[in-house]
Formats: C-alpha cells, sequence, structure tokens
C-alpha cells in the first residue's frame, strides 16, 4: 500500500468520524459557513465541521503547517477532496480570507503577519471583506483616492470604498490606499484594517436582484497600527494585482452549474415548456440554443482542466486568470438568458403568488448574473489585460 | 484526459511544424492553384510526408505504419492546416486507413494498409448525395449481383475522387433512405468499368469530384465490413474524420489570428498603429479565447478516440461545431481587420477564408453537430 493509499484510508475514517451527518446534504444558502465574530449558526452542526476542519488545517489543505494550514501536498489535497466529494461534504468554510487574501498574505506578508492572520483565516475566526473600488475608481482602480497619512505611531485613513462584500458582516477589510499623492501605481500601499474601529461605517447597497451583498464603506478618521501595512509602502499595487488573480479564478467559476440545476436542468425545462417530439423539445430553435450554450459550457469546463494540466506540466497558458474571467462570466451571463427564453414569463416573477420558490430563484440568479462580468474587472478590462499582456497589442 | 501533449507528442509536432513550414508553405497550393495542376496536390510533397510516416500515422507497426494513433494524426493534421497543405492526408491518411482498420478483414488489411502507409495507394470516401453531410441519407443502391454486388447512383463531394486509386462507397444493401440499417460499404477501384469522375473545381482550391456509378460490377470480396451493417463502423471513422477536420480548422484559424496579430501591430493609420484602437484589441483578445476554447475541444476530441472512449461522438461533435464557428469568426476578422488589403488574392486571409467555409461543410457543418449534440445528450 502507498503512503498516499494510507492516507487516503486515514482520512475516509476520520471524516467518517468527524463530519456530522448534517454537513453531507444539500446547503441552503443561510448555512453558508462565512466565520467570523459576527457569525450565527442556524445550524449548529456548521460550526463543529468547521472547528474539526480547521483543527487539522484541512480548511486549507495546502497552506503550509507553520501557520496553521494543512500542509498537503497536492496529491494529498487531491485525495482529501475526492474524498469529501464522495460523502457530499459540505465546504467547511466559505471565506475571502480563504479564496483571496491567504494567498496574497503567504507571498507578501511578514512573517509576523502570516503568523496572525492565516491562521485567523484557517480557523474562520476573521471574516475578510475587500476594500479595493472607490466610487471615482472602478475599472481604472489605480486611480483610487482614499487617503492614507503617516502620523508617526499609526496611519490615519480617510476615503469611501464601494462594492465591498458583505462588509456589513465583516471583521477586517483589506484595503488599498494612497500613500503617494504624485504618482499614480506606485502611490498605492496594501492596508488591513478592523471594521470595529472608530470611523468605519459600512452601509448596505440594494441592486437590481433586491439583494444587498454589497456595501459602501466610510473611512473617516480612522486610525490603522503601522503593523497593519502588507508588503512596503507604496508597493501595494503587486500586491492587489495577485490578489486580483486569485479573485477572477474565483468569479469565472461562480455560479457554473446554479440556477438551471435547481429546476433539473435547461433541456427538462424547454421539455417541459415546449413539449416534446420523441425525446427531442419540440422547438427546434430553442434545442440549437441549448446545445450551442451546452458546448460552450463544456468547452470551457475543458479549458480549466487543460490550464490545470498545463501548470502541473509547468507550461503556461498566459494571462488565463484573465481569460477564465472573461469567458467563464459571460457564458454564465448567456445562460441565464437563454434560461429567460425557455422559461418565459415563469422566470420573471419578483415575489408571491404563481411562482414557486425555484423560479423566483431564476429570476434573482439572472439579475445576480449581470455582475458577474461586472465585478473583479469587467469583461472589457479582462480584453484589455489580454490585449496588453498576452498579445503584447502597444498602448495608444 | 490527456489535455497535455506527451514529450513524443510535441515532438512529432514540432517536426511536422517544420516540415509544413518549410516544404509545404502557402505558395504550394497558390502554384498548384494558377498552374492549375491536374492532381491537385504535389507528388513531390506526398513522397515526404510518406517518407515522415504519416501516411501510415494510424496503421499499427505490423503493417507498416508508424502508429501514433488519433492523437498523432490530429496534430498534423493541426501543422498542415496551418499552411493549407495539400495532399491526399484526409482522404488516405484519416478516412482510407481508418474505415480499412475498422471495418476491414484480416485480408483487407494485410493487403491494403501497407500499401497506404507506403504511398502507393490513395484513397477517397463517396458518401455524400446532398448538398449537407447526411450518413444515413443514401440512396444509392447496391444490388446482389452473382456472387458479387451492382452498385448503381451518383455521389458527389467525394475528398479528392479524381485523384484516388479506390474508392470507398457506402452504398444500401437493404432499409430506406435516411435509415442507418441497411448501409454497406464497398471498395471499389476508381477505374472499374461503370465508374465515371468528374473533378469538380471549388472554392478552396482543393481537390473533390462528383462520382458516378452506372452498374457497377464488384465481388463480394469488395466488402468492407459487414453487409448491411456497416453503420457502426463508418460513423466511428467519420468521428475521427471530423476531429482531424477539426484539427486542420484549427491549425488554419491559429494561422490567420497570428498574421493577423503582426499585422494590427505594424499597420498605421491616423498616425498610429492601428493594435493601439480598442475596438480592435478587444476583438482581437476575443478571438484569442476562441483558440484557447478550440485548443481543448480538439484535444478532447483526439483524446476520446485515443483511449477509445464512449463519449467519441459526443466529443467529437463538440469540436467539429465548436471549431468551426470560431474558425468562421476568426477568419471574418482576418479579412476585415487586414481591410483592403484582405479582401485581395495577394495577401492570404482569402485562402484561409476559402478553405474554412469547405471544412465546415466536410462531414457536418455546426448546425448538423449541435443537432447531433443534442440528440446524444437526449434532447
Amino acid at each position: 500500500m502507498t503512503a498516499l493509499d494510507n492516507f487516503r484510508e486515514e482520512t475516509r475514517a476520520w471524516l467518517e468520524e468527524n463530519c456530522p451527518e448534517s454537513m453531507r446534504t444539500p446547503m441552503p444558502e443561510r448555512e453558508m459557513p462565512w466565520g467570523g465574530r459576527r457569525a450565527k449558526y442556524p445550524n449548529p452542526d456548521t460550526k463543529v465541521w468547521m472547528d474539526n476542519m480547521a483543527s487539522r488545517g484541512w480548511t486549507a489543505p495546502e497552506w503550509p503547517a507553520e501557520y496553521g494550514g494543512g500542509g498537503l501536498s497536492k496529491d494529498e489535497a487531491k485525495v482529501l477532496q475526492e474524498e469529501l466529494a464522495r460523502i457530499n461534504a459540505r465546504p467547511a468554510l466559505t471565506s475571502f480570507g480563504l479564496w483571496m487574501l491567504g494567498p496574497a498574505l503567504l507571498e507578501f506578508a511578514s512573517e509576523e503577519q502570516k503568523q496572525k492572520y492565516i491562521r485567523e483565516i484557517v480557523n474562520g475566526e476573521i471574516r475578510w471583506c475587500q476594500g479595493y473600488s472607490e466610487p471615482g475608481a472602478g475599472s481604472d482602480l489605480a486611480g483610487l483616492q482614499t487617503k492614507c497619512e503617516d502620523k508617526g505611531d499609526h496611519y490615519l485613513v480617510n476615503g469611501q470604498k464601494v462594492w465591498t462584500s458583505y462588509a456589513d458582516q465583516c471583521d477586517m477589510i483589506f484595503c488599498l490606499v494612497r500613500t503617494d499623492t504624485s504618482v499614480k501605481h506606485d502611490g498605492i500601499s496594501f492596508l488591513l484594517i478592523d471594521m470595529d474601529n472608530e470611523g468605519v461605517e459600512a452601509r448596505p447597497i440594494k441592486l437590481i436582484s433586491g439583494a444587498s451583498p454589497f456595501c459602501e464603506t466610510f473611512l473617516t478618521d480612522v486610525k490603522v497600527p503601522k503593523e497593519n501595512l502588507v508588503g512596503e509602502l507604496n508597493k501595494g499595487w503587486t500586491i492587489a494585482k495577485r490578489l486580483l488573480e486569485h479573485e477572477r479564478s474565483m468569479i469565472s467559476g461562480m455560479g457554473m452549474g446554479a440556477g438551471a440545476a435547481s429546476m433539473g436542468g435547461m433541456e427538462a425545462v424547454a421539455k417541459e415548456n415546449f413539449g416534446t417530439d420523441g425525446d427531442k423539445i419540440a422547438d427546434s430553435s430553442i434545442r440549437q440554443a441549448i446545445a450551442e450554450h451546452k458546448m460552450d459550457q463544456q468547452a470551457f469546463g475543458l479549458t480549466l482542466k487543460r490550464a490545470s494540466a498545463e501548470a502541473k506540466a509547468g507550461q503556461g497558458m498566459g494571462a488565463a486568470a484573465s481569460m477564465f474571467k472573461y469567458y467563464g462570466t459571460e457564458v454564465n451571463k448567456r445562460r441565464f438568458e437563454l434560461l429567460l427564453d425557455v422559461m418565459g414569463t415563469q422566470a420573471l416573477g419578483w415575489e408571491g403568488e404563481g411562482f414557486d420558490s425555484k423560479e423566483l430563484s431564476v429570476t434573482r440568479s439572472w439579475l445576480r448574473s449581470k455582475g458577474n462580468s461586472i465585478e473583479g474587472g469587467t469583461s472589457e478590462v479582462q480584453l484589455n489585460v489580454i490585449a496588453k499582456r498576452v498579445l503584447g497589442l502597444p498602448d495608444a | 484526459m490527456a489535455l497535455v501533449l506527451t514529450e513524443e507528442q510535441t515532438m512529432l509536432r514540432d517536426m511536422a511544424k517544420d516540415f509544413f513550414t518549410e516544404q509545404v508553405p502557402v505558395t504550394n497550393l497558390r502554384k498548384l492553384r494558377d498552374e492549375e495542376d491536374d492532381l491537385g496536390f504535389d507528388k513531390d510533397v506526398w513522397a515526404q510526408i510518406v517518407e515522415l510516416g504519416f501516411a501510415g500515422i494510424l496503421i499499427p507497426e505490423e503493417h507498416g505504419g508508424t502508429a501514433f494513433g488519433p492523437m498523432g494524426l490530429g496534430i498534423v493534421m493541426t501543422e498542415a492546416g496551418r499552411t493549407l497543405a495539400a495532399s491526399p492526408l484526409y482522404s488516405t491518411a484519416v478516412l482510407g486507413a481508418g474505415l480499412i482498420l475498422a471495418a476491414g478483414s484480416e485480408a483487407q488489411k494485410a493487403a491494403l494498409l501497407p500499401k497506404i502507409a507506403a504511398g502507393e495507394m490513395l484513397t477517397a470516401l463517396a458518401l455524400e448525395e446532398t448538398n449537407h453531410h447526411n450518413p444515413v441519407n443514401v440512396a444509392m443502391a447496391a444490388e446482389k449481383s452473382g456472387d458479387g454486388y451492382k452498385l448503381s447512383g451518383e455521389k458527389k463531394f467525394v475528398i479528392d475522387g479524381h485523384i484516388a486509386d479506390t474508392l470507398i462507397v457506402v452504398a444500401r444493401t437493404g432499409g430506406q433512405t435516411d435509415e442507418a440499417q441497411g448501409l454497406s460499404m464497398f471498395l471499389v477501384d476508381a477505374k472499374a468499368k461503370g465508374v465515371t469522375i468528374t473533378r469538380t473545381h471549388m472554392v478552396d482550391s482543393r481537390n473533390a469530384a462528383i462520382v458516378a456509378f452506372d452498374g457497377v460490377e464488384v465481388g463480394a470480396d469488395a466488402a468492407l465490413g459487414a453487409i448491411g451493417a456497416a453503420y457502426p463502423e463508418l460513423e466511428n471513422v467519420l468521428d475521427l474524420g471530423r476531429a482531424c477536420i477539426a484539427a486542420e480548422m484549427l491549425g488554419g484559424a491559429e494561422a490567420v489570428f497570428d498574421t493577423t496579430l503582426e499585422y494590427l501591430k505594424e499597420r498605421k493609420q491616423f498616425g498610429v498603429i492601428i493594435g493601439t484602437f480598442q475596438a480592435l484589441k478587444h476583438r482581437a483578445a476575443e478571438m484569442f479565447c476562441e483558440l484557447e476554447i478550440c485548443r481543448s475541444v480538439v484535444l478532447e476530441a483526439l483524446s476520446a478516440l485515443d483511449e477509445r472512449r464512449n463519449d467519441i461522438p459526443r466529443a467529437s461533435s463538440l469540436a467539429k461545431a465548436r471549431v468551426g464557428e470560431a474558425a468562421r469568426l476568426i477568419t471574418n476578422e482576418g479579412v476585415q481587420m487586414h481591410g483592403g488589403i484582405g479582401m485581395t488574392d495577394a495577401v492570404d486571409m482569402g485562402l484561409y477564408l476559402k478553405r474554412a467555409r469547405v471544412q465546415a461543410q466536410m462531414l457536418g457543418d455546426s448546425n448538423f453537430h449541435r443537432a447531433r449534440y443534442a440528440d446524444l445528450g437526449g434532447y
């Protein structure tokens, strides 16, 4: 028996022992394990499962064990993934700390910062949000103006951030701030700010979907300890860009399979709506459109797999994150538009009688999907990145 | 799933790339076209292709081949597509070798495969009867005649029909038009009595023909595969053909993209390089994404064939449809982004555009394959 087989056997036994039964069922949104100081656990097993996994560092399986991560090899992490999938385990922890901040800290933070923050992320103790965009700095992110002044023993921060995800429920924010106004990219620093600090206020923004996953965050005379600066002063843009790559990879896979899946698959919905001719959807143009879309989805999935295989083989696809962000979000938007065509008026209910909960969720998800090609850099910004970094097309 | 080439496959690709770039550049096709070459391909080039082992790339070593399998064949097709290399690779090394391997008796394999690998025999598949690919839409009849069969009917869009030594003819020994059941395949000597071959000149300057069969007598040993039940093997090899055309189309689209990108970096208008214009940058970036998607679906189809997986039909239809659409976009953009000069015969954009449209029709266009993909998906 190989070491990996041993690992699998041991992992399977441990999961059997430590993954509560209710954590092996589909996860309702309100039970998402975001962690943090203000977390509420409508299902107490959520917290048990998170703590059990965190105790082994398995919320972040491949992060170094010295900072609280699992310290697993790629192969071991894959085995863990497979074993988790085998029992349909829910994720033990979902967090921007895991997906975005952690990898950037591991690369750029000081030893003390890594000891503190990485461990907190792994354990789900701190819920992080992202302070990047500002009212005047969206696609032109480096135009950000939130001012950060050196006051000797601390920094003083003044400004406004926008599109801070769940800021009203978060404990800490990782922020891009301006520390030099005489230059653009080279005057930006990367700062960690506690949301409990005096002068920090988060106000939810109501979206077209009716939900408020994002906030405006106001920073007024906020005092921040100097040890909260990550990397060097004025070198924050490098960290910001790296973190954006993690964010783009995350968003590109977002929502794939949701929505239509909850309806039992787009084909089935189309058969109900249009009737069948043998096994075929009776409306041939809808049938072709669904096939075209499913081809795009399959082709995109294959390309993600290929990129990961190439990365392992030491070859690079180049600006892969931008391509995936662009293509994945555009496919996802088309999916919802097609679902609207397939479902007709039943995909256009807002609330109340006449629509079931799945139908209403399609409406809201369709509206939410519009943000996919805006957040984390618009589709147009991704195309700019590809044109410049991969294709080498010159700047104007 | 093998989405990354092995070391051996990478070497094969590099060898093929060097060969087609240096020995069979686009000027080779132009020469054949402009000189109205009778054969429509260059015999010396074909001899070199045979020498490199590409003609026998599917064929096992015991029959004189190089046994690189479908992935190896697809890799070579992509490189051939980059330079629009005109050769009987598709008709003979893909379809001919593929069909004999899949459906042939041991005696047929032993007799014919070494000839294909050695470049001594060219084949052509006589399948289509209508303007749109449909492998079961076969009306042509093969009637029992003595010990053998008598073939009557007409086939069109027979790729390499006028240069083939042996025609592989799909005809009906039973069943109705539009039924898979009742289809048979026959090996017919191109010079047999009653065979009339008319070369057609198509927009891509490559070879195709109309082949008429007027009571052509063949022996029982001419049957390739089971009488009345040849469709499963035929369909399997058509999927191989689809994956290989997708691979070839991908090569063409890559070449158009590379050339167009260079042009965007050197052409000046309004006093600036046109590649600085965002309207063009974004379209170039979209083409880049499309090409990455195409590489994935082509590798997937070839892997499925290599591994004899049960999703070969789905993967082949995905590749043929998806690359077909991308090649349409990219060849159109290639012409458009070159502007006026893109409309001239002096640059190669038009040649790639024309070839891409013929390739799109070969063994089914995107509509055909989307419908098939839906069929296979049970909707």
